[in-house]
């Protein structure tokens, strides 16, 4: 047993990180599925959607060949169209909403038609938004994650010169560094990335660390407003014996690794461990397979009616070859020089709700053990707390405390996305810039009057 | 099992099927097809003077992901050699003794012509002729075709011509580019005409390419009005044909009914508003001659389902239910119902009542689901909602009548009852 790297050859690195969800591949597959759409009226669709896309309009306007018109309806609502349609657990959002639900039909492909149109607006570099004219302001945006860059392309069209300060090398945040590779590669980021800056007047100035190389007060200085969409860190401390073995790995850190590199040069264990059972954890544990890894076993202290991933999700680690063990809960780790050899789960039972509305795990007492070299955790991203408070923001263990304008304690300075809410989904943050952006707006032109 | 064989005119053939004439019945070949798929006849396509066809002929217009709704021609009468057609025709009735074979003719404006052309198409065997007084193009800008059937007079004299020579029987075919059929077809069936049949193609244009801005079908840069027909015709084929199965004079002739018929549900419908038989196109040209399967299986099914045990027992059941306007019931009423439990909560009904109706189904909101409700008073019982459901009846109508005893418009207006009181 060993964490190796290299352990497949190219062509099966490629064909196990291919495309899940491929799109149409052809203007004819796209409309027969536009036309199954009802077209419904105050659509549920539209309200399972965080960044309420008229998802009804974009996909009349691909039967009626106005496939501009169709992308533009959805990236004025969210930016990130293309990267949401790949990445969204669609099933407990939009296309959970969708009326064939209730008649047991399958639900429109919503995705598959989003990125149809939101792709081909890609792919051409349709310029489909207009800067206003320039109000004269600035505003600086910190962290090029989705919440980021959403805020700062509404703040953009609407007249204000923003920049963006990023702490990595490219852009994009969690989409570019902590999403499944077979959900998104690296070329759709930068090409992504590329499309919303295409825009005009938001320029990202990479490898700025707000707390290292870059200061709050600077930024309050030089810019009228300042958005800080920082996202959360790496995966909290579980605390348990063992942590500190070698083979132990943060989700956010293998993912992060896996997607800045080429696969073959990220390594996994022969028998791997993944604790938690979130979309981080699904991509984890799913990519280690895809890595090479003999055995993938995910373990997580609820039921699969409490997991926190969607079926789907869970379906792609089931077919992938996952084993799941359900009511396990990681006691300890155990090593051999200084490496994982073993982890030894509690086995648990449902008890009361707890505070997430959700049953509460319970030790049953009986324990048992799983040999594996490589351990991966997966449970939830620690905010930056430490940091947060060393600028003296006002957060709630980490998170962010803002009102209901997006503004924190300090004035001038707004907040959201992952900072804020702890960690959701891409789309949300999408949204949570966008409305930061109207609150900024209001904030940084009610001042040419002051 | 019922009995679907048809007799028109004396006419004989194993159900009420024909193709119509038009491009799939020009040659042996694909008669000798159809007849194999089980087609109960043909209407040869039309003989008579010699043209030269340009291509392309078709155009379609599609609906929302649905090919061919509606299908357009600008193709001629038959552009082969009168004698091939006259031998193939003989042929295929040797081959096929029990099927229909009727011949359409279109000869040139004078009587020698068309005598001429009855007599070499009477020696094929053929059973019966079909006179194309409705190909509305190419041969009109000649005299012929529709200029013939728009013309009551003209149609007349050359329906005398025909019924000089002919002594198999004949059927009229009517155009539908009329204000209405009825002069048309009385002026035939008073110079003889044994039969009618209808409608031909309506004259159109479906559509303008946005690159070339050149309508279609292209020809070389330009287009032409071209002739209409498939599903979107039906409902104006079965207005047209009503006419002529409600006219004292015109319903004393059976009538071959055309136009969008592509199934079994369709030539019931054109057999119940009075069609004795149906004669099909656009469909097999979309599918194939196979549609002929279930065009006779869902006949058949259907009249056992009925209690029918012959066509005649329920061909023209329909015709005198089609009224005037001012004969219709003022008193009666009836308001949508939506089933909540088949609601899947589209919307649908609401925004088209509360855009363009009467503000007769109430919205309440709901996360992800609203809730839509008629609201009773401001129902006016236009079937909209019902219409635009997507749900298999989730939406019906139910019977609220004003007052027990009918009352038409006649006898409303000699009351001095309220009007516009809505």
């Amino acid at each position: 047993m060993a964490i190796l790297n290299n352990r497949l050859s190219q062509e099966q690195y490629a064909e196990n990180f291919s495309d899940e969800k491929p799109a149409f591949e052809n203007k004819t597959a796209a409309i027969v599925e536009a036309n199954r759409c009802l077209f419904c009226y105050d659509a549920p669709c539209i309200k399972g959607c965080p960044t309420s896309i008229d998802i009804p309009k974009f996909i009349k306007q691909i039967t009626t060949d106005n496939v501009k018109g169709s992308a533009h309806t959805i990236l004025i609502s969210n930016i990130f169209g293309a990267g949401c349609a790949r990445v969204c657990p669609v099933e407990k959002l939009c296309e959970g909403n969708c009326v064939y639900n209730l008649l047991e039909e399958e639900p429109i492909q919503i995705a598959r038609l989003q990125r149809y149109s939101s792709e081909m607006a890609i792919e051409n570099n349709w310029q489909l938004f207009e800067r206003k004219k320039s109000t004269g302001k600035k505003v600086a945006v910190v962290g090029a994650g989705p919440a980021g860059l959403s805020c700062a392309h509404v703040l953009s069209r609407e007249g204000i010169d923003v920049t963006i300060f990023e702490k990595e090398e490219k852009g994009g945040g969690l989409m570019t560094y902590g999403i499944a590779a077979y959900k998104v590669s690296p070329e759709f980021c930068e090409d992504e990335l590329a499309f919303i800056t295409s825009l005009g007047g938001i320029d990202i100035q990479y490898k700025q660390e707000l707390g290292k190389n870059l200061s709050l007060d600077e930024l309050q200085k030089n810019f009228d407003a300042v958005y800080l969409a920082i996202g959360v860190g790496e995966t909290s401390k579980i605390n348990i014996p063992g942590e500190e073995l070698n083979g132990v790995v943060d989700a956010i850190r293998f993912i992060h690794e896996l997607r800045t590199q080429d696969f073959n040069k990220t390594a996994v264990g022969d028998s791997v461990a993944v604790i938690g059972m979130g979309m981080t954890a699904i991509d984890a544990a799913t990519q280690s397979k895809r890595l090479g890894a003999k055995e993938v076993t995910m373990l997580y202290r609820r039921t699969e009616d409490e997991m926190p991933c969607t079926e789907y999700e869970l379906s792609i680690a089931k077919q992938d070859g996952c084993s799941i063990i359900w009511l396990a809960a990681p006691k300890e780790i155990i090593g051999e020089n200084g490496k994982v050899k073993s982890i030894i789960c509690s086995k648990m039972k449902l008890g009361d709700p707890d505070a997430s509305g959700r049953r509460s795990p319970v030790d049953t007492g009986e324990i048992f053990t799983l040999d594996v070299d490589m351990v991966i955790k997966a449970t939830g991203q620690k905010p930056f707390e430490e940091l947060l408070n060393s600028l003296n923001i006002k957060n709630v263990k980490g998170r962010i405390s803002i009102d209901e304008n997006c503004a924190t304690n300090i004035k001038g300075i707004f907040a959201g996305g992952d900072a804020v809410n702890g960690g959701k989904e891409v789309v949300n943050a999408v949204q949570a810039g966008k409305d930061a952006a109207s609150a900024i707006m209001k904030y940084v032109l009610s001042r040419i009057h002051e | 099992m019922a009995n679907i064989s048809s007799n028109f005119l004396g006419i004989k053939s194993p159900n009420p099927f024909w193709l119509a004439s038009a491009p799939p019945t020009d040659k042996k070949y694909n008669v000798l097809r159809a007849f194999e798929a089980g087609w109960g006849g043909v209407v040869w396509k039309t003989l008579g003077s010699q043209v030269k066809n340009v291509s392309s002929r078709y155009s379609s217009v599609d609906y929302y992901g649905k090919k061919v709704m509606g299908f357009n021609n600008i193709e001629l009468i038959s552009d082969r050699p009168l004698d091939i057609n006259l031998k193939e025709i003989k042929e295929c009735v040797k081959l096929f003794p029990d099927r229909a074979m009727v011949v359409s003719l279109m000869a040139d404006n004078n009587r020698k012509a068309w005598h001429e052309l009855i007599k070499k198409v009477e020696d094929t065997g053929a059973h019966g002729f079909e006179l194309n007084f409705g190909c509305p193009h190419g041969m009109t800008e000649r005299g012929m075709g529709a200029a013939v059937g728009q013309d009551p007079e003209i149609a007349c004299m050359v329906v005398e011509w025909v019924m000089e020579k002919a002594t198999i029987p004949v059927i009229t075919k009517l155009t539908p580019n009329v204000h209405s059929v009825v002069p048309t077809g009385r002026a035939v069936v008073k110079a003889g005409t044994n039969g009618l049949s209808l409608i031909n193609t309506i004259q159109s244009v479906t559509g303008v390419d946005l690159d070339t801005y050149v309508p279609n079908p292209y020809v070389a840069g330009k287009s032409v009005f071209g002739g209409y027909c498939g599903p979107a015709v039906k409902p104006i084929a079965l207005k047209m044909l009503t006419t002529i199965a409600q006219d004292e004079l015109t319903s004393k002739v059976p009538i071959s009914g055309i136009g969008g018929v592509s199934d079994w549900k369709d030539a019931v419908e054109f057999m119940l508003l009075g069609a004795s038989n149906v004669q099909v196109c656009t469909a097999a040209m979309k599918f194939g001659f196979r549609i002929v399967e279930d065009m006779c299986e869902g006949l058949n099914n259907w009249m056992d389902e009925k209690g029918f045990k012959k066509l005649d027992d329920f061909i023209g059941k329909s015709v005198n239910k089609v009224t005037h306007w001012e004969d219709l019931d003022i008193n009666y009423h009836h308001i949508a119902r939506i089933n909540q439990d088949k609601c899947i909560h589209c919307g649908l009904c609401h925004i088209a009542c509360e855009d363009t109706s009467h503000q007769a189904i109430k919205l309440t909101p709901g996360n992800p689901y609203n809730t839509y409700t008629i609201i009773d008073d401001n129902c006016v019982g236009c079937n909209l909602c019902m219409l635009v459901c997507p749900v298999d009846h989730c939406i019906t109508m139910e019977e609220h009548r004003v007052a027990p005893e009918p009352i038409n418009w006649i006898e409303w207006q000699k009351r001095g009852l309220p009007l516009n009181d809505h």
